[in-house]
């Protein structure tokens, strides 16, 4: 390990409602491949953002190569050698692969563009990288590891120093995760400063020098990977101090009835063989690590993507579910993790948005009756304590926790009695997202039944009775409340199929 | 004071919309300075050429701003117009059929047509642009092949089968005098008014609104979205066949290579009128007064000694500006120019994990 090349102190970043980054240290060396570990919603991304000028920090220093810098855009980030391989590929699908390393700055004949001499630089690019790929080639008929070695090889063409990895294997077989390694150490023995992000506990044993781990944008301390297991790092990833005290044990009575039942379902590479009970009254929590696959299962079981088998039992019938429709007349709400994309129609009203799924009851031949419409959305309003000048404001001037309640008010007026919560508080502030938990309870103390999606390790442990825990498609846990620590589910949570 | 007075202004735009309103005065504006250059363009049997040349286009703007609601369109209306038209007067004047079966079919004609256009894009996932496309080229080709590339001359007002041009236009006797009464135009608004009922007031217009506005969301809210949109693109199409009617009530004979042109017309008046072209809102009242701009320029610009190619022009100007006028008036208040769905990036402690699940939805 060399010299340090980078050093971010007191890193402080603030969104609106948000404390993202709470004066984060990272120190990154020559030569050296650092993980960055945490939770989602940890603070990574936006730690990353913040050194490549994505986003500019409220307070901090960042020293780059002994002087102290502050990017104000991507663009001088780059210029000054610090290159982010991006987890979702940022390529141009019909363009040659010579074609998108070089873009921005083709090698021009003239006025003409020079592709012979582009190819030829390209090609001396993946020759440096051991790795051969045609540079003529389109790029859409590269497999996803290809294209992200073409990533890569477009970060170290601009001279690197720094070169930052996020979930590059996420997308990635086995083999080609091989290939990557060997890339990387080869990076690291030129010396240049790596960080890698990942969420793969097996691959940071492999292929780190030392593991920096963040918790709620804090940082939490640096490890040297060699000298630390695998609990060391679970540990302090989920720290010790649980601000909110987790449920201490079920709220469901031993005799409540199944409600939902749900048997082998499978859609996709994210749903496999999945199999769980919900019971009247019941929260249900879902666990587990982006990409999981707990959004794919819900909406597999909502009908909103096609699912290949599975049966599903309401109340110990059998049901069909094939669109949003068939779910619905049967009772099941869902409230989309990105409500905004998938819950609501933002330029429209309260009102609007609050008889989607009941507009019928609010017909009176074709014609809508608005005024019936209106009072049962004000109705909501007032029940859910939404904070919104009249029915008649358009939902897109809201705020998220309003926002979430106008959802919860449409599927209220539908009187669902199962309801999926798929990352209900998230992008919200605190303060609703308290009136949200609360509500929750509220409604399983009426006797509905709720399946909470979550992401968050204390909102999984304060709102379930029980938990089902996730991981790349699988079910790998089904752990009752009073068994349940944060430990047991992060450990859960990265049992991958080896 | 001079703020109350600022606010009112406000709440009116705010009511109307911009670019509606921007497009009204446009229409008086124009009205009032054709009237000042030829007087002759203030008189009565003006007025009643200016509506005459509105109403097949009027229809069919009407017609496709259900279809443009949806955030799609429908390319295929002018040529159905032509097609109907067509297919019905041949049955008329060849067949020998009854005059209002006829009228039946040519309204049928173009429902059809619709149909098949909203079965292609809401079943069939074709994009609208192409599905209508193909319906186009379609539509004008099956209409010369039953005319056998023949042009087809409805019955004349003269003759008693000619009775259906009433319906557009009439000719009554008032104090000796003969005045021609515009019954087209009272047809053109009680199909308005119908049309932004619909749109504004029922379930179907409501659907039609909230698929153009976010389709994924609504499906999710459990409504059949590819029945609604298909029920847009019946309508559109209807429309057209209605508008088949007018065209041959008002225009002597009909050639099988008219109409096409006519659907970008029509757009025209429905963009002029300030229905989003990217879907979730559409006004009627707004697309009449689009239609309403170009047929007071074609009807007008000979008056002040211009030719009609003229209008093209004018219409294009008119069209642009309106446009840019909404984009100028957006860009201030700060919203998206694109007045799309889409949301915001969400940023903040979510900003970290959002994008993921991005990634993996």
């Amino acid at each position: 390990m060399g010299e340090v090349i980078l050093t971010m102190k007191g890193i402080d970043k603030s969104f609106p409602g948000v404390h993202a980054l709470k004066g984060v240290d990272l120190e990154v060396r020559k030569g050296e491949v650092l993980a960055l570990m945490g939770e989602n919603g940890a603070g990574k991304s936006t730690l990353m953002k913040v050194l490549t000028g994505i986003y500019s920090c409220d307070a901090g220093e960042i020293t780059y190569e002994g002087r102290t810098v502050e990017f104000q855009n991507p663009k001088e980030a780059q210029d000054a050698g610090i290159a982010i391989v991006h987890q979702e590929l940022n390529m141009m699908n019909h363009l040659t692969v010579a074609q998108n390393i070089f873009i921005g700055r083709e090698f021009m004949n003239g006025k003409i563009i020079d592709d012979k001499k582009m190819r030829e630089e390209a090609g001396k690019l993946f020759e440096k990288l051991n790795i051969y790929i045609d540079p003529a080639e389109t790029m859409s008929n590269l497999t996803v590891g290809k294209q992200q070695m073409c990533e890569i090889a477009k970060a170290i063409s601009k001279d690197v120093k720094l070169i930052v990895f996020d979930e590059p294997s996420a997308a990635l077989t086995e083999t080609e995760i091989a290939e990557l390694f060997k890339i990387i150490r080869d990076l690291r023995e030129r010396q240049l400063g790596i960080v890698y992000i990942s969420h793969r506990m097996d691959e940071i044993k492999v292929i780190t020098d030392r593991v920096t781990v963040m918790r709620d944008g804090e940082y939490v301390g640096t490890l040297i990977t060699e000298q630390c297991t695998k609990d060391d790092i679970i540990n302090m990833m989920v720290g010790r101090t649980i601000y909110e005290t987790p449920k201490e044990k079920s709220n469901v009575p031993a005799d409540a009835p199944v409600v939902l039942k749900v048997e082998n379902l499978n859609a996709g590479n994210m749903v496999q063989d999945i199999s769980f009970e919900l019971r009247k009254g019941e929260i249900l929590g879902f666990s587990g690590l982006m990409g999981a696959g707990r959004t794919e299962t819900a909406r597999a079981l909502f009908g909103a993507d096609k699912k290949e088998s599975g049966s599903v039992y309401v109340n110990g019938q059998q049901v069909t579910i094939s669109s949003p429709q068939d779910a619905i007349a049967v009772g099941i709400g869902y409230l989309s993790e990105d409500r905004k994309r998938y819950g609501l129609v933002l330029d429209k009203t309260v009102a609007e948005n609050n008889s989607m799924s009941t507009l019928e009851r609010f017909c009176r031949g074709l014609f809508i009756n608005r005024q019936q419409e209106e009072e049962t959305a004000q109705e909501y309003v007032d029940k859910l304590k939404t904070k919104t000048p009249t029915v008649l404001t358009k939902v897109i001037s809201l705020s998220g926790g309003n926002q979430q309640k106008v959802v919860i008010g449409k599927w209220l007026t539908r009187d669902c009695d199962i309801l999926i919560f798929d990352e209900p508080t998230r992008g919200i502030d605190v303060g609703a997202k308290s009136e949200i938990y609360h509500l929750m309870n509220e409604l399983v103390k009426q006797g509905k039944s709720i399946i909470m999606i979550s992401s968050e390790m204390t909102e999984i442990l304060r709102m379930s009775d029980r938990i089902i825990v996730m991981c790349e498609g699988r079910k790998t846990g089904d752990i009752a409340i009073e068994d349940a620590s944060s430990e047991k589910i992060m450990y859960a949570a990265t049992l991958r199929n080896e | 004071m001079g703020e109350n007075k600022k606010s009112i202004g406000k709440t009116i735009v705010g009511a109307i919309g911009a670019q509606k309103l921007i497009a009204l005065l446009a229409l008086v504006l124009i009205y009032v300075v054709f009237g000042l250059i030829n007087p002759a363009f203030r008189s009565y049997p003006t007025l009643v050429s200016i509506f005459d040349a509105s109403y097949y286009i009027g229809l069919m703007a009407i017609g496709v701003t259900f279809a443009i609601t949806t955030g799609g369109i429908d390319l295929s209306i002018g040529t159905v117009l032509t097609c109907s038209a067509l297919i019905s007067g041949s049955l008329i004047t060849k067949y020998n059929f009854p005059v209002w079966v006829g009228l039946v079919i040519c309204v049928l004609i173009g429902a059809l047509f619709g149909l098949m256009n909203g079965i292609m894009v809401s079943y069939m996932k074709l994009p609208p642009f192409i599905a209508t496309l193909g319906t186009m080229m379609l539509s004008k080709g099956l209409g010369s092949i039953f005319t056998k590339a023949q042009s087809v001359a409805w019955p004349q007002s003269s003759v008693a089968e000619g009775w259906f041009r009433g319906i557009f236009k009439i000719n009554v006797m008032i104090n000796d005098k003969m005045v021609l009464i515009p019954t087209g135009f009272i047809l053109l608004m009680v199909i308005a008014v119908v049309a932004a009922v619909v749109l504004n007031k029922t379930k179907p217009g409501r659907y039609i609104m909230a698929l153009g506005s976010n389709d994924e969301a609504t499906r999710l809210s459990g409504v059949n979205v590819a029945k609604w949109r298909t029920l847009a693109y019946i309508i559109s199409g209807t429309l057209a066949g209605v508008a088949g009617l007018a065209y041959a009530a008002i225009y002597s004979t009909i050639l099988p290579g008219a109409g096409g042109g006519f659907e970008l017309d029509a757009i025209a008046g429905v963009v002029i009128g300030g229905t989003s072209m990217s879907g979730g809102y559409g006004t009627i009242s707004g697309t009449l007064i689009g239609v309403f701009i170009m047929s007071v320029l074609k009807t007008g610009l000979p008056f002040i000694g211009l030719q009609t190619h003229y209008q093209q022009v004018a219409t294009g100007i008119v069209l642009v500006f309106a446009v840019f006028m909404d984009v100028l008036n957006r860009r201030k208040k700060g919203q998206s120019t694109k007045r799309s769905s889409r949301p915001v990036k969400s940023i903040g402690k979510a900003g970290d994990s959002a994008e993921k699940t991005a990634k993996s939805e």
